[in-house]
């Protein structure tokens, strides 16, 4: 049900691990619901640096985490704010319908990894996407559908 | 037995293969032996002939009159049939209907669905090792209860129910009493007299007989509805041509389970046990889930915390080992097993499971190799969660 992509990056994932001192965390998701993704951020001169990630949950969720981090890379955060949860599909080759939610964690952890800093820098937050996690956990229902193309990411300032 | 060496198949409660002395009784059923048993001819007459040995030969393995053995479709027709028809044909009586939390879909959702028909379910709880408490029934049951329905032992977690116990309170109170012993005929001692049932459902495929046909028990002079309308077959109750080489099938496959029943439960015992307490001991933070003793022979089911069940199954599947897990994350759904929350676990935990079912081609060797991979898997993933208190810290936990 996987692509070869999704396997490699689940049995090698890449960027595993913590950031000591990092300028920016997100984490999002809920155990109840199987998946917590929390992403770390070294940004320099408005630059991602280095990423690295910890995440419980499916085989789509550490490959997503794991291509997240690849992502984001040597971005700006303009840059990678605008990289959208189909983005992080693709570049997996793809997910099953049912997993598309974790691409979605992906994008929401890249997002709040990068609010986090702003908000240490004094900065507002820029606008993120209505979280599809409630805040107790109680209702993890899936997201509808992915909508719109991959360009619907856009900067929401 | 054939499979592929470097496989190790460790989901029996999902399927079993076709032991091919099951394959070779079939197989002259399809070409040379194919006449219709409802047919007048002498190559129909045969095929009557071995139908009717093979109810005979069901029957004794469960104590039962040929009589009261239906060849069906599988699992979930015979429990559908046996929800339903029971409700439907009882309706007058009264609209009742007493099951378990731990039940099979087959059997949760015929109740679920006769609720929306205006039935009342009464869904008893169970405890933390997922038994059925039969006091806990018995003060369940109203003068409107026509069905008790739990099953024999569950599918997921191993946990054998007092089976005999509820057939008793069944029959005491004059309602029917149906079990679902899919998982149980061929694997455990099961008897449809001794325990008092009225009606059992069984499948071929649990027990190395092919997919696609199993039995209903019905007692002689229970009251139910047939599920499927049409031919005469099944002596006016189950309509449909009779699955020929699949009748063959399941009742060779029963025959062969039952010669070596006490010699296999030992030794799957032996082997299940080893692999419960080696996970257990060799992994911290997992535990038993199901029952220590009243517990299928070739059930293991443990909980590794901080860790999610796919994840395991497609490391596990990297090494060749066939597994199963509770978690959503396989089922389609957010939700994790019903099983598994009714006993007690928090979503997390129930997330984290890990089902090794097993089977009669299982060796010694093959649970060493499963111990010596298992704990290294588990360690690689709690390494990637962020839930993982890590490990210094474990002793204080």
């Amino acid at each position: 049900m996987y692509s070869e992509k999704v396997m490699d990056h689940f049995a090698n994932p890449r960027n595993v691990g913590e950031i000591e001192n990092p300028d920016g965390v997100g984490e999002v998701g809920n155990p109840v619901c199987g998946d917590i993704m929390r992403m770390y951020l070294k940004i320099e001169d408005n630059r991602i640096v280095d990423a690295k990630f910890k995440t419980f949950g499916c085989g789509a969720a550490i490959a997503s985490s794991s291509m997240a981090t690849e992502l984001v890379k040597g971005k700006t955060l303009e840059e990678a704010w605008e990289i959208s949860n189909q983005a992080v599909a693709e570049a997996l080759e793809g997910l099953p319908p049912i997993k598309m939610h974790c691409s979605v964690l992906a994008e929401e952890a890249i997002h709040k990894a990068i609010n986090d800093y702003r908000v240490r820098q004094g900065l507002s937050p820029w606008g993120e996407k209505t979280p599809h996690y409630h805040e107790g956990g109680e209702e993890c229902e899936l997201p509808e559908e992915p909508q719109g193309t991959a360009g619907d990411g856009a900067l929401q300032r | 037995m054939v499979l592929e060496p470097r496989v190790i198949y460790l989901d029996h409660a999902a399927t079993t293969l076709t032991r091919s002395e099951v394959v070779e009784a079939m197989l002259p059923y399809f070409h040379d032996r194919f006449g219709n048993p409802s047919s007048i001819y002498r190559i129909a007459r045969e095929s009557r002939k071995v139908v009717e040995s093979a109810r005979e030969s069901v029957a004794r393995a469960l104590g039962a009159e040929p009589g009261e053995i239906y060849f069906t479709s599988g699992g979930t027709e015979s429990d559908n049939w046996a929800i339903k028809g029971v409700a439907i044909a009882n309706r007058k009586k009264g609209d009742h209907i007493i099951t378990s939390s731990i039940e099979h879909h087959a059997v949760l959702y015929p109740a679920r669905y006769l609720e929306k028909q205006g039935f009342s379910v009464t869904f008893l709880p169970v405890d933390s090792t997922g038994l059925v408490d039969p006091g806990t029934l018995e003060d369940a049951i109203t003068e409107k209860t026509t069905l008790i329905s739990i099953m024999t032992a569950n599918n997921e977690i191993g946990t054998i129910e007092p089976v005999r116990e509820i057939g008793k309170i069944a029959r005491d109170h004059g309602i029917t009493f149906h079990t679902d012993a899919v998982q149980a005929v061929g694997h455990i001692p099961v008897s449809v007299k001794d325990d008092t049932i009225d009606l059992l459902s069984l499948s071929a495929h649990k027990f190395n007989g092919p997919k696609g046909v199993g039995v209903l028990y019905i007692r002689k002079g229970t009251r139910i509805d047939p599920l499927l309308h049409g031919g005469a077959q099944e002596r006016n109750r189950r309509a449909g041509t009779e699955n020929l080489a699949g009748i063959i099938g399941l009742s060779t496959a029963l025959e062969i389970a039952m010669q070596s029943l006490f010699r296999e439960m030992e030794r799957q015992k032996k082997l299940r046990d080893r692999l419960i307490a080696g996970l257990l001991s060799s992994v911290p933070h997992s535990r038993l889930n199901g029952h220590p003793e009243k517990r299928l022979p070739g059930n293991v089911n443990i909980s590794f915390e901080y860790v999610e069940g796919e994840s395991i199954l497609l490391s596990l599947d990297a090494h060749g080992i066939c597994a199963s897990t509770g978690s959503a994350c396989t089922s389609g759904s957010l939700e994790p097993s019903h099983v598994l929350l009714a006993i007690g676990l928090p979503h997390e935990v129930a997330h984290g499971s890990l089902r090794l079912t097993l089977g009669e081609e299982n060796t010694d060797e093959e649970i060493d190799t499963v111990l010596g991979i298992v704990p290294g898997i588990i360690e690689r993933l709690r390494a990637m969660s962020p839930l993982y208190p890590g490990k210094e810290k474990e002793c204080h936990v």
